[in-house]
């Protein structure tokens, strides 16, 4: 009895939770691109357990600091519901050219901004599903062109226009990649929030795929 | 007819049914063009709330294709319905690190060990040319001599003929440390003492000078043999000399009765003689196809000296010892023309661990101290170096080049470079055993302009 009530309210999810759950999922998921795409040195990264498996996280200052802030205010931002979308951009350090476009596509169950209504899904569920994209995020490296140069990458949320952004955050083109070859990956849905996400990059014309 | 002109689809609401004319237009309905759903409320009349949302779809169901027409051909250029601003966070992430290798990754490396260690080189390039080649002209082609010894000091000394020189590996100097007369020598036998300073040298009269090898000056004569003295070696202040009348003394260069020592076993001339590194066991090789074992207390004494193991698995004359430097009381030895085997013992219990057959004859070996690997040089046809994997005895290359048999081979003090000498009055110098991780800071490779050095004579 006492379980069964332990297990509906783990159950269900808040506009808050959702965000949250979103929020570390993002950051997560850019730090292993981070490891996985070669952008730092692999000495800078740690192995965490979560979302059951082995995941790298930087423990580089600066790089931690950039992408708790940038993740934790679109958690914030999540919860108004005006996130649209979240890009993390990979370009060549010398050339500035866009190399990678990673795109997480949020939709936002309207119900749950407006009036605030929870929702059921299993964090098992989720948790499966997070698993999911973080392991095509490693297979990915299959696919994706060998990163030859030094590269940095930075992170674009696609909001709603009247969306008020603090003063930290400038307006940014969307930095898109002119020949790009896209593959989708898996999406995540906590039910407030659907994530889908997919990788673009850049075909390089003399690779012989 | 009647039917088709009666549903016009809202068409041609003018359009009289009941004429006839055969001028009329034959009205062929595009479904594909019609809007049901505006034709269903007109017809019907009715209003609810699901109809109220259609004419909103209906009304603007063009401007709808437009638009999804627009978000798919200009979704990247971002015109939504919502329409959307982009925003980055100012201050930007840092850039990887300068000079940050980016390794190739293999695909589907996934999860291994941040900063995983190089993996230890499996097979090391091992040059087949030999890296100098200096002229010894003169030198005596007799398998039972031993005319080649490299010292501590970095100097390698080489009795050609008569006359023993001196060549600095360092330098690249020579210089001739003693020549004997035509009744005394010619030099049977050269070997550098422990200590770098002095060499030993055996003659053709049975005799062995000690000589101080900075001063250029001998220091003592060792007349112990009656005949010529082919092999020496040093344990210490021990200096124990292997001659053809079949015996072996061992002297103690510091005392006036230098005399320590004699072993007599062997039925032919002593060719081979090795002490082990620890200076326990001393290994002679001789012309009878024996190899001996001694105690180095046992040979300490001054009667005739008892030998630990008598092994008569050759077929040739052993002329090749080695002691291996990483397992003590292992010991690989070499058989002549009609052996061409190498052999390794266990000098504890004598008994024979492994034999190769090498189908050439052995004249020397050299164990690497820095792999465990062996080093043979042969005669008979191909005249090569051939260096072993131990325990395996798999052959890791062959060096030729030599056009007579490899007699005598020496080490570098480094361990990373063996002389071999041959019958065709060659002295190569074979970078065989790998090369120091420092830049080339060792001797043996400076001086590459010293191109005149190569061809220079040594006499």
């Amino acid at each position: 009895m006492g379980t069964g009530q332990q297990a509906a309210t783990r159950d269900v999810i808040t506009l808050k939770g959702s965000s949250s759950i979103v929020g570390e999922f993002f950051s997560y998921a850019v730090n292993s691109i981070l490891f996985q795409r070669g952008l730092y040195p692999s000495e800078q990264f740690d192995r965490v357990k979560k979302y059951g498996l082995t995941m790298l996280v930087s423990h580089e200052d600066k790089v931690k600091g950039y992408i708790s802030a940038v993740t934790s205010q679109i958690a914030d931002w999540l919860q108004t519901g005006k996130v649209q979308r979240v890009v993390m951009v990979i370009s060549s350090l010398a050339t500035k050219e866009v190399l990678e476009r990673w795109n997480f596509l949020i939709e936002t169950d309207r119900d749950a901004t407006e009036t605030g209504a929870t929702k059921e899904k299993s964090d098992k569920e989720i948790m499966q599903e997070i698993q999911a994209i973080m392991r095509q995020i490693t297979s990915s490296v299959t696919f994706l062109p060998h990163l030859e140069e030094s590269c940095s990458f930075e992170l674009l949320v696609y909001t709603d226009t009247d969306l008020e952004a603090p003063t930290s955050w400038e307006e940014s083109d969307p930095r898109l990649i002119k020949k790009a070859q896209e593959v989708k990956l898996r999406s995540l849905n906590t039910k407030i929030h659907k994530i889908d996400s997919l990788v673009a990059y850049k075909v390089d014309d003399d690779s012989n795929v | 007819m009647a039917a088709l002109i009666s549903s016009n689809g809202g068409k041609d609401p003018a359009a009289t049914p009941a004429k006839k004319l055969p001028q009329i237009d034959r009205f062929i309905p595009d479904r594909s063009a019609m809007n049901f759903d505006v034709a269903n409320m007109l017809v019907l009349g009715k209003e609810n709330s699901q109809l109220q949302q259609q004419p909103l779809r209906s009304d603007c169901s063009q401007e709808e294709y437009k638009k999804q027409l627009a978000e798919n051909l200009l979704r990247d250029a971002n015109i939504f319905q919502k329409k959307s601003r982009i925003l980055a966070f100012k201050s930007k992430p840092p850039p990887p690190p300068e000079g940050f290798e980016r390794e190739s990754r293999l695909l589907y490396s996934e999860n291994t060990a941040p900063g995983a260690s190089k993996p230890r080189r499996m097979f090391r390039q091992i040059p087949q040319a030999p890296e100098r080649t200096l002229d010894a002209p003169e030198i005596l082609d007799d398998y039972y001599l031993n005319l080649l010894d490299w010292g501590t000091n970095n100097i390698l000394a080489v009795a050609l003929g008569h006359t023993v020189y001196l060549w600095n590996a360092t330098t690249g100097g020579i210089e001739e440390l003693m020549q004997v007369s035509e009744d005394d020598g010619p030099v049977t036998s050269v070997s550098w003492a422990p200590d770098g300073k002095h060499i030993s040298v055996g003659l053709n009269n049975a005799d062995v000078q000690l000589w101080d090898a900075f001063s250029l000056r001998q220091v003592r004569s060792l007349k112990a043999h009656t005949a010529r003295v082919g092999s020496l070696a040093w344990n210490g202040p021990i200096l124990s000399t292997g001659g053809r009348d079949n015996v072996i003394f061992n002297h103690d260069v510091r005392i006036r009765e230098h005399v320590t020592g004699k072993m007599a076993a062997h039925q032919q001339e002593v060719c081979g003689l090795k002490w082990s590194p620890s200076g326990q066991q001393l290994a002679s090789g001789g012309n009878d196809n024996l190899l001996y074992v001694w105690d180095a207390a046992a040979a300490a004494s001054r009667g005739n000296s008892t030998y630990l193991h008598r092994l008569d698995e050759h077929q040739a004359a052993v002329k090749a010892l080695a002691w291996c430097p990483f397992q003590s009381n292992l010991l690989a030895s070499g058989g002549g023309t009609a052996d061409r085997c190498i052999k390794f013992w266990n000098t504890h219990t004598g008994a024979c661990i492994q034999s190769v057959d090498t189908a050439s004859q052995v004249c020397a070996l050299q164990w690497s101290k820095h792999e465990r690997e062996l080093l043979s040089s042969h005669g008979f046809s191909q005249n090569q170096l051939i260096l072993w994997k131990y325990p395996s005895m798999v052959k890791m290359a062959e060096l030729t080049g030599h056009t007579s048999r490899v007699l005598h081979m020496a080490q570098s003090p480094d361990g990373y470079t063996v002389a071999s000498a041959a019958g065709d009055e060659t002295l190569r110098f074979w970078q065989v055993f790998g090369t120091p991780d420092t830049t080339k800071a060792t001797a043996v490779r400076t001086k590459a302009s010293s191109s005149a050095l190569n061809s220079r004579c040594i006499r």
